[in-house]
């Protein structure tokens, strides 16, 4: 399956949320089963066309996040498939408890929606830069965690989502990002993505943060042939993939705007620990917070841009020689 | 249908919570005992639409138990009106058991559970963590008013919850959405598990918040049936107001030891006790 598009070094440039967005105005059309809520940031998680076009199927709850999920539970406890938005710091960061309780526990077909993840949200700062939602949401039973990669794909993920009968989270993020996977390229629940082919070292990434990964591979290549696996399903994690690709390289590096506990990088190190144990390293937050500043700023401050990903990328393939 | 002693049956619900949570060994003994007689009218008293052997006939009456602790008062009202065996009563909170310790709903897709246990029929929610049913009513109200069904959703909560300011939230978008056909029933049973509610956290003035929050509010004695009753007669007076009732009662109602003592709110009695209540609870003395 081709993935990207042709030259992935002239790219449209667009949030995810924007896909999001449309997504779920052709699902408001093709679905009638299908609502939306938010509180009180429907125009920054691009739901202002569903709550205009559909009104009578969207509810504006207010900066109230617990009652956001509640409410959402009941709704889909009565057959809808609500869609229930927020910055992902708010919900699920002030909403667990309901997600884990009234969602999962439940198995409501709930599908949370958290916006504005990553160091890439940047000039808002650490209280808005979600950080920890991937672990928060991926340690509760029956909950599928997706984190789309551009807007492309988040189009689709969230299409894949209305399908699919359950507990899901959906991991948005704010900038205008690269829109490097192609039109056709299809999106399966669960199906890791091989972006790139290579023998020498995987690179197993999620979200907009995967298009330094590609770049990097493409700067490295003559030098080390690089792998890159776009796992944009976080739980359940496509072992199968993972695992067959760490085999044939040896070496794996994660990457991710998250901390590096308990995120990407933590769901991979826990299943080649188990299955495979592998060289590894893992590209993301080093616990910590961190600050305001422009996004390519922020992502070349904490080593997550192009540059970053070619020094870890030679770092662990020296290391392990 | 002859008419049904509501006293009798609710004086059996107490017998059943009793013996329950003594077999339990745990539980919460103090708001389920005081709620009895709203159980007993809810399940019993002719008015609300439930149907035991069609637990989720889409008509039905939604009754959302938000305060998950009260558990053993919702189940053994369902067994009686026939959802499930009564003898399962005596699993509560047992490996395995479709009674666990607080409610729980869970939905099932293409018939894929994912639950340890069965599912109890006639539970609409998940509950125990407070505030979380009250919302869920909210959704619940809203979707049925997008369906355009006819049916009321009843939340019953419990004054110490309120102390959860989620509870505030869902009153708030209750209000706003204008849901007519919801009725939150809170137990004012002015205990915690802590201590007394003006101890803990103050709820006065209670009707005063409820009704700047846009809620209809009617206060009644919970051990009263006529004053039960008239929820139903009042709440369709004011179809664009959500309904807060205040309900009065006593923690611990028919057991003159458990009465009115905070200590009672999360333990079971021992077998001795146990005995004890049911002594009195047979002798019709229900003070």
């Amino acid at each position: 399956m081709k993935y990207l598009v042709d030259d992935i070094s002239t790219v449209e440039m667009k949030g995810d949320r924007d896909g999001f967005g449309e997504a779920m105005m052709d699902l408001g059309k093709r679905n009638e089963k299908v609502v939306a809520l938010c509180a009180d940031l429907r125009e920054s998680l691009r739901l202002e066309s569903f709550a205009n076009e559909y009104s009578s199927r969207f509810f504006e709850v207010g900066v109230a996040e617990q009652n956001l999920i509640g409410v959402a539970s009941g709704l889909a406890l009565e057959g809808f498939i609500p869609f229930a938005a927020s910055y992902a710091v708010f919900s699920p960061g002030r909403s667990w408890d309901q997600i884990r309780v009234s969602v999962a526990y439940t198995n409501a077909n709930v599908k949370v929606v958290g916006g504005h993840t990553g160091i890439s949200v940047g000039p808002d700062g650490p209280t808005h830069q979600a950080m920890e939602d991937i672990a928060m949401m991926r340690v509760l039973p029956n909950m599928v965690v997706v984190v789309p990669c551009d807007a492309a794909q988040a189009r689709k993920a969230t299409m894949a989502l209305a399908e699919y009968k359950g507990p899901a989270y959906l991991r948005l993020s704010r900038p205008k990002n690269a829109v490097f996977t192609s039109k056709g390229a299809t999106f399966e629940i669960g199906k890791a993505q091989i972006l790139r082919e290579g023998k020498d070292l995987t690179v197993v990434g999620c979200g907009p943060v995967l298009y330094a990964v590609l770049l990097a591979a493409e700067e490295l290549k003559g030098e080390i042939d690089v792998e890159v696996i776009n796992m944009h399903t976080i739980k359940p994690l496509d072992i199968e993939t993972l695992v067959r690709s760490a085999k044939k390289t040896g070496k794996v590096l994660t990457v991710e705007e998250h901390q590096i506990s308990g995120g990407l990088g933590g769901a991979v190190a826990e299943v080649l620990s188990e299955m495979l144990p592998t060289k590894m390293k893992r590209l993301g937050m080093r616990d910590a917070f961190g600050e305001s500043g422009d996004p390519d700023e922020l992502l070349s401050k904490y080593g997550l841009d192009r540059e970053a990903m070619v020094r870890a990328i030679r770092e662990i393939s020296v290391v392990s020689k | 249908m002859p008419r049904i002693d509501l006293p009798i049956v609710a004086r059996d619900i107490r017998k059943n919570i009793i013996r329950m949570l003594a077999l339990a060994g745990s539980g919460h003994t103090a708001g389920a005992m005081g709620s009895a007689d709203l159980f007993a009218y809810l399940y019993f008293g002719g008015e609300v639409k439930v149907r035991s052997n069609d637990p989720m006939w889409e008509g039905r009456d939604r009754i959302v138990l938000s305060c998950g602790h009260y558990a053993p008062v919702l189940y053994t009202s369902l067994a009686m009106a026939g959802f499930f065996p009564l003898k399962e009563l005596s699993t509560l909170r047992k490996l395995g058991s479709r009674l666990q310790g607080h409610v729980v709903r869970h939905m099932e897709y293409d018939g894929r559970r994912k639950l340890a246990h069965d599912q109890l029929p006639g539970v609409e929610n998940t509950g125990g963590p407070l505030g979380q049913g009250v919302s869920v009513a909210v959704g619940m109200a809203l979707a049925a008013k997008l369906k355009g069904e006819k049916h009321r959703i009843i939340c019953i909560g419990s004054d110490g919850e309120m102390n959860e300011g989620q509870t505030w939230e869902a009153y708030m978008s209750a209000s706003k959405y204008k849901l007519g056909r919801l009725i939150f029933i809170i137990d004012r049973n002015k205990i915690q598990i802590s201590g007394n509610t003006n101890e803990v956290m103050p709820l006065e003035h209670i009707e005063k918040k409820l009704e700047s929050f846009g809620l209809r509010v009617k206060e009644i004695d919970g051990h009263n049936f006529d004053e039960i009753s008239s929820i139903f007669t009042w709440s369709v007076m004011y179809p664009e107001q959500p309904k807060a009732v205040i309900m009065n009662t006593v923690p611990g109602k028919g057991v003159s030891f458990m009465e009115n003592d905070y200590l009672w709110h999360g333990a079971p009695p021992t077998k001795d006790q146990a005995i004890d209540a049911l002594v009195e609870l047979i002798g019709g003395n229900s003070k």
